[in-house]
């Protein structure tokens, strides 16, 4: 399972920044310290094919709704059929170039953070995949290279773009995520940096 | 300055200059959402909190993805969209009017030189008007209705260099099929593309939507054609690149000698030319979808077709691209003679091509179809195989139940 791995890294306005796995994340803490949390986790699920469109992370056919836990059901079904059923709160989805190419539907990274999914690792995203992520809080990150396999331990601190592979005991630099975003991402999402900000800044 | 259309598009939003790579915020010129991305963008704009829309003059709905309702989950989102249209005093164009990029160009609610968002990745498709169009999901989208802006990072921007002349038979879907083979699914991720050169000119508006529409393909946030020879009927003032321009590539194509391109299952980047799978046996056919449906499309497909019957085990579906295109053909005898030669007319809207309902294949089946995808599942069935192609080429694949190339 994973655990709470809390590591400081210096933010501007003395702000901190960490990462757990598994719960709906990014928020303020009582001493408005801010918290994203560092994920560790015994389960990761590695699908290294190109080009992962967002019709096979879910399928045009079941877009048309707001109920999150049929999205979730029905996860990468075409790509693989027994994944929602595998996939455990806070694992990681690892894949490889271009993933989640295709349509604009922000069901697909829905999909994939209501199934338990805390944090997708590509070579490389589809850009309207990418900021859909970021803006619904679900973290995604950059690797070109990488060893991971299925079922490795990884923690990721997203802030400076390092995934630590526990199991292979080695680490990954990743592509580091523009401020715009993860000033996002840091509130959990769009919805709540408008809230906060009422508008962009 | 020395500037792209997209730098020079973005400048003028942004409010001040800006090159590829600078992060702006802009304001925005117009918002679109369909059936697939309306509800949830409806619940995020609830949830920042908004009451009233930015500008209700500038912000669309369309219910095209899954039109008409097929079930009740489907008819209550619908519902759920004319209400907020209602409440807020915003368009919506309901069932039947049409594919959502067909509308805003068709009803001028994206002019040259405008920066519009669409919660939908054919959005680029406003850049064969000139428009800088963006595919965005339900949140960013939310996010403009309610502040009337949005951030993004100023694109490099791809030169693609067209030189000579289309052959018979071949069409700018063919040419835009060769390009996203040789740009690849990921080619153009996070850059903006223009088309310029000879190829260019004379091509028709429906044509240049298409070259537009299918940049998506190449992972393209926008795709411009160049406005020299675009013909609208309103006045515009065109942009153009500076001369000096930077590109991160150039790229030379001669079109002269292309042949029909086909892209193979399951995806728009695996293409050949027709020749290579001539003969492929198939089941059904469709014409349709925001990039291939138009009056021009239909014309091919009658030219085709006129006085023929089907092949009797092929089923032809078309979905015209708006109510207004299906009234044209209407009058001129187009869907006379596709109706006699056998073709079944569905809804004006998106339905077979994202699997919404209207024609989902069987296990084992192979379709031809004039849209633009084919990832596996892209029609509603993991188990069946697209082809994509020209709608001529369509049409005379359904006639001869195997895929063929239109006579010359």
């Amino acid at each position: 399972m994973f655990f709470a791995a809390y590591r400081n890294h210096p933010l501007k306005e003395n702000k901190k920044i960490f990462v757990i796995a598994g719960f709906d994340c990014l928020r303020l803490n009582q001493r408005s310290i801010l918290e994203i949390k560092i994920m560790k986790t015994t389960n990761a699920h590695v699908y290294s094919t190109d080009n992962i469109d967002t019709d096979r992370i879910i399928p045009g056919k079941y877009t048309k709704t707001l109920d999150m836990s049929l999205l979730a059901s029905h996860v990468l079904e075409d790509l693989d059929p027994d994944f929602s059923k595998k996939v455990q709160v806070g694992d990681i989805l690892v894949a490889g170039n271009n993933f989640g190419c295709g349509s604009s539907r922000e069901q697909a990274p829905i999909a994939i953070k209501s199934a338990g999914v805390s944090v997708v690792v590509a070579k490389t995203f589809a850009r309207i995949f990418y900021r859909n992520a970021i803006n619904i809080g679900l973290p995604v990150i950059e690797v070109e290279n990488h060893n991971i396999q299925s079922g490795d331990s990884i923690s990721i601190d997203l802030e400076n773009g390092i995934v630590t592979n526990h199991t292979k005991n080695e680490t990954y630099q990743a592509t580091k995520m523009p401020k715009q975003m993860m000033d996002i991402l840091s509130e959990g999402g769009l919805v709540n940096y408008l809230v906060k900000h009422g508008d962009y800044s | 300055m020395n500037q792209t259309i997209s730098e020079k598009i973005i400048s003028q939003h942004a409010g001040k200059p800006v090159k590829a790579g600078d992060i702006a915020i802009v304001k925005v010129d117009g918002v679109m959402a369909t059936d697939a991305t309306s509800p949830f963008a409806i619940k995020a704009f609830r949830a920042m909190g908004g009451k009233k829309v930015w500008d209700k003059e500038k912000v669309s709905l369309v219910i095209d993805h899954a039109s008409p309702a097929p079930n009740e989950a489907v008819a209550n989102l619908h519902k759920l969209m004319r209400e907020f249209s209602s409440e807020m005093g915003c368009k919506l164009y309901d069932i039947g009017e049409g594919i959502c990029h067909q509308l805003m160009i068709e009803n001028a609610h994206v002019k040259p030189n405008d920066l519009f968002l669409g919660a939908d990745s054919h959005t680029p498709t406003y850049g064969a008007i000139n428009a800088f169009g963006i595919g965005v999901g339900s949140t960013d989208l939310a996010a403009t209705m309610l502040t009337g802006k949005t951030w993004l990072k100023v694109p490099k921007t791809i030169k693609i260099i067209l030189n000579g002349e289309l052959g018979k038979n071949v069409t700018a879907k063919d040419l835009i099929l060769f390009l996203v083979k040789q740009l690849g699914s990921e080619g153009a991720n996070y850059q903006a593309v223009e088309f310029t050169g000879e190829a260019i000119t004379n091509m028709t508006l429906a044509s240049r939507m298409v070259l537009a529409n299918m940049s998506s393909e190449m992972g393209a946030k926008t795709g411009l054609v160049d406005p020299i020879g675009l013909e609208l009927w309103y006045s515009f003032e065109a942009i153009k690149p500076d001369k000096n321009a930077e590109y991160a590539h150039e790229l030379n194509f001669d079109v002269s000698s292309l042949r029909p391109q086909i892209a193979k299952p399951h995806s728009p980047e695996n293409v050949v030319a027709i020749d290579e799978v001539l003969g492929t046996k198939i089941h059904y056919a469709f014409i349709g979808s925001c990039t291939n449906t138009r009056l021009e499309d239909l014309h091919s497909a009658a030219k085709v077709l006129k006085g023929k019957k089907l092949c009797n085990e092929v089923r032809l579906v078309i979905a015209p691209a708006s109510k207004k295109v299906f009234n044209e053909a209407l009058k001129d005898g187009t869907i006379e003679i596709l109706s006699n030669a056998g073709a079944t007319f569905i809804t004006s809207g998106c339905g077979p091509c994202v699997g919404s309902h209207l024609g989902i294949p069987s296990d084992g089946e192979v379709v031809i179809s004039s849209a633009n995808r084919n990832f596996k599942g892209r029609m509603g069935n993991p188990n069946a195989l697209v082809y994509l192609g020209s709608p001529a080429v369509v049409a005379a694949s359904a006639l001869a139940g195997e895929i063929v190339e239109p006579e010359k």
